[in-house]
């Protein structure tokens, strides 16, 4: 930590340059924009290289070559599609609910565009420190169903109500055990703010400080995110076979672009959820013994950026979402619900008492 | 605000309410549409409507002469092309007392085998895409593939073959025909591991089929099912082993049955009669007969009058064609009973309190060719 870049020499240079020409609220005002739209860019950029992976892991796992004609190694195919949906007509059906269909993508795509702000993306380097940042997350994200039940209701269509529906039930009850395993780390680390869950591992891992727990905590974020984000094996709401598209079957254009964008960017957040909590964030891989070997390894560790372990743990995780997508056939409806209410949450109560009780007496590395 | 539990359904207005499902749907894989009562996710009803790709084949087998009208059946049951023009072929010989090669014989049912294969393969693929893995699919058609290049290869054409004619077969194969065939099988049978490693041995593909779409052994009698569905619930039903034609009798396979009538049965049931299959392509590649691959027959084929009736197995069930010819050069009357029409009763009788979900499963399993339904 010693050696890596704080960024919060830029941020204040920043703000102090701000306040010399501006009120402070002007101040306050600009610097929310500032890192709004800072965030926003880079989750887009984020979310093209994921449009892309998907697409090359996919291909790889089909035995295919995924995009290789626009651009090099096909790389420009998702600047073409956005083109594609971007001069599509968005069309609004007649009998649906004009202004709650047109509303439903925005509110899916605003709730998990807020779910960014806690989030700490290096040393210093933070937009809301706020002292309840995970809380916040588990808030705001359960808040996407609304925007999923909307569009699905008013579509007016029998395969958009069975998505939404569906998606409702889903989202819902996964949101427990996601819950439960955010509740593990903050047992385990003591504090719910993202700042200080990061700081909290500089001298290891969760995962690996918090060895079983953690583990377990881990593995069913994961897949209750994975739940939660709608993807195979859990995509029960689009359910491409049965439902045709689901709760956006009627969402045509930009529109439709905007529910495929939050899918990514929900993926991004998750991850980046998941790495803050289990994987250390932007924190460099540091082994929790006292060794001097082990020290040089931890210090040799702190060379590399920030940013690099922040996303490479971002982009692992989402390279193992796509891996369960290409892999696994869908669950049914009741095994979905089946899975969450009577495996993953009573294995999370119990988890979540092992991670106490190796809290309390610090059995944890 | 009145409390919500004091309302009555009535005031709640929960009701059932009916879904198209096709005829432009993913699940239906053709033109088929199937109206859905639905109580929430459960199906209360089933009710299929055909009609949409109705092509009118028999009728137009009435206005073409008997070798004409085989090239129509290929497009019936298109993942059968083969299996079809050989029913029709045999129905001919039967009635014209053709004697057919014995390495025709033997080409033809090396074809039969390949076809029921590929057949198997698509199936295995779009079964897993229904139940929601994509992967499986390309496995599946990487497979196909390489048997599809060895027909073209053979016959010129990958889907309508219509390489099966009356008399043997259209042209005698290529001369590595035999070495062809054995590396294709090789491919084949070591790329089972793939499938295993996909699907049957996934979890949730075993919890999506096991004990779902049940169909007892006396509703697949009462409804005709034939092939792995009648199979798979017991029934010994293989036309192959019952009435043999082209010299079946003469092989040594096995009639894959499994007295498990659910969804993971049909499943088991085709992957075994695909191992089968291979079983006897071998055996007949071991001893691949020389000579003549085709009887040499007149340009215009004029059958005694008289009802005839042929039976074959296709890779969906039993494809029976009944003749009635007036002995003129044309077919006073053809009708097909083609496997998939009798097997979508099958739908009906199984779907019904299902969840969607499972019906499309069931659906998958069931296997259907939409033109075989149509016609």
């Amino acid at each position: 930590m010693i050696s890596m870049i704080q960024y919060s020499d830029i941020t204040s240079l920043i703000h102090q340059t701000l306040s010399a020409s501006l009120s402070p609220v002007a101040t306050q005002i600009t610097e929310i924009i500032l890192s709004a739209l800072l965030a926003f860019i880079v989750m887009i950029v984020c979310v093209i290289i994921m449009v892309y992976m998907e697409r090359k892991v996919a291909g790889f796992m089909q035995m295919r070559l995924g995009p290789n004609r626009v651009g090099p190694f096909g790389t420009f195919q998702v600047f073409a599609d956005v083109l594609k949906l971007l001069l599509k007509e968005s069309f609004t059906p007649n009998s649906a609910d004009k202004f709650m269909f047109n509303l439903a993508p925005c509110i899916v795509l605003m709730v998990t565009l807020m779910a960014l702000a806690p989030i700490s993306w290096g040393p210093g380097l933070v937009m809301w420190d706020s002292n309840i940042g995970i809380l916040f997350i588990t808030a705001i994200t359960s808040l996407s169903v609304i925007g999923i039940l909307m569009a699905g209701w008013s579509s007016n269509n029998k395969y958009s109500l069975l998505g939404a529906m569906r998606s409702g039930a889903q989202i819902v009850s996964y949101e427990l055990s996601a819950g439960l395993a955010i509740v593990t780390a903050v047992i385990l680390s003591g504090t719910i703010s993202s700042v200080g869950m990061v700081e909290s591992q500089a001298d290891g891992w969760w995962i690996l400080k918090g060895h079983i727990p953690a583990m377990i905590a881990f593995l069913t974020y994961v897949i209750s995110s994975t739940a939660e984000c709608n993807r195979a094996p859990f995509d029960l709401a689009e359910a491409e076979s049965e439902l045709t598209a689901g709760y956006h079957t009627e969402y045509s254009g930009m529109k439709f672009g905007i529910f495929y964008l939050n899918e990514y960017i929900n993926m991004g957040v998750v991850s980046i959820v998941a790495s803050t909590l289990f994987l250390g964030g932007w924190m460099p891989l540091h082994l929790p013994f006292n060794n001097e070997y082990i020290q040089l390894f931890n210090h040799l560790m702190d060379f590399i950026p920030s940013w690099i372990w922040l996303f490479g743990k971002m982009f692992m995780i989402i390279f193992f979402m796509m891996w369960f997508r290409w892999t696994l056939p869908r669950l049914r409806i009741d095994q979905l619900l089946k899975l969450e209410w009577k495996y993953l949450l009573p294995i999370n109560i119990c988890n979540l008492i092992l991670a106490t009780a190796i809290s309390i007496f610090g059995w944890h590395l | 605000m009145e409390n919500i539990e004091n309302l009555n359904n009535e005031q709640l207005m929960t009701e059932e309410f009916v879904i198209n499902i096709g005829p432009q749907h993913p699940a239906t894989h053709g033109v088929l549409r199937v109206e859905v009562t639905l109580d929430g996710e459960t199906v209360k009803d089933i009710l299929p409507h055909l009609g949409y790709i109705h092509r009118g084949i028999e009728k137009m087998s009435e206005h073409m002469g008997y070798k004409q009208s085989i090239y129509l059946t290929s497009r019936m049951d298109y993942l059968s092309a083969h299996i079809n023009n050989h029913a029709c072929s045999l129905l001919i010989e039967k009635a014209c007392g053709i004697e057919v090669p014995e390495r025709a014989k033997a080409i033809r049912l090396i074809m039969d085998e390949l076809q029921r294969l590929t057949s198997h393969q698509l199936w295995w693929g779009s079964c897993a895409m229904d139940i929601g893995a994509v992967t499986p699919f390309f496995v599946g058609f990487r497979d196909r593939e390489r048997i599809l290049d060895l027909f073209e290869a053979n016959t010129g054409n990958r889907l309508t073959m219509n390489y099966i004619v009356p008399g043997g077969v259209m042209r005698d194969v290529l001369p590595n025909f035999v070495s062809d065939v054995r590396d294709v099988i090789d491919e084949v049978k070591s790329n089972f591991k793939d499938y295993t490693k996909l699907i049957t041995g996934n979890f949730i593909f075993r919890h999506r089929t096991q004990g779902v779409g049940y169909l007892t052994k006396e509703s697949a009698i009462s409804l005709g099912c034939t092939g792995p569905v009648a199979r798979a619930s017991g029934v010994q039903c293989d036309i192959r082993k019952l009435y043999p034609y082209d010299g079946y009798d003469k092989l040594d396979f096995k009639e894959i049955t499994d007295p498990g009538c659910d969804s993971w049965a049909r499943y088991f049931v085709r992957m075994e009669e695909m191992k089968q299959s291979i079983h006897i392509i071998e055996q007949l590649l071991e001893n691949f007969p020389e000579g003549e691959s085709r009887t040499k027959l007149k340009g215009v084929l004029r059958v005694p009058a008289g009802e005839y009736y042929q039976r074959v197995e296709t890779a969906r069930g039993e494809l029976g064609v009944f003749m009635v010819s007036d002995g003129s050069t044309k077919p006073y009357r053809l009708k097909y009973r083609t496997p998939c029409f009798s097997n979508l009763g099958a739908v009906t009788a199984i779907g019904k309190g299902l969840k969607i979900a499972d019906l499309m499963a069931t659906m998958a399993t069931i296997d259907l060719i939409v033109p075989d339904i149509d016609r």
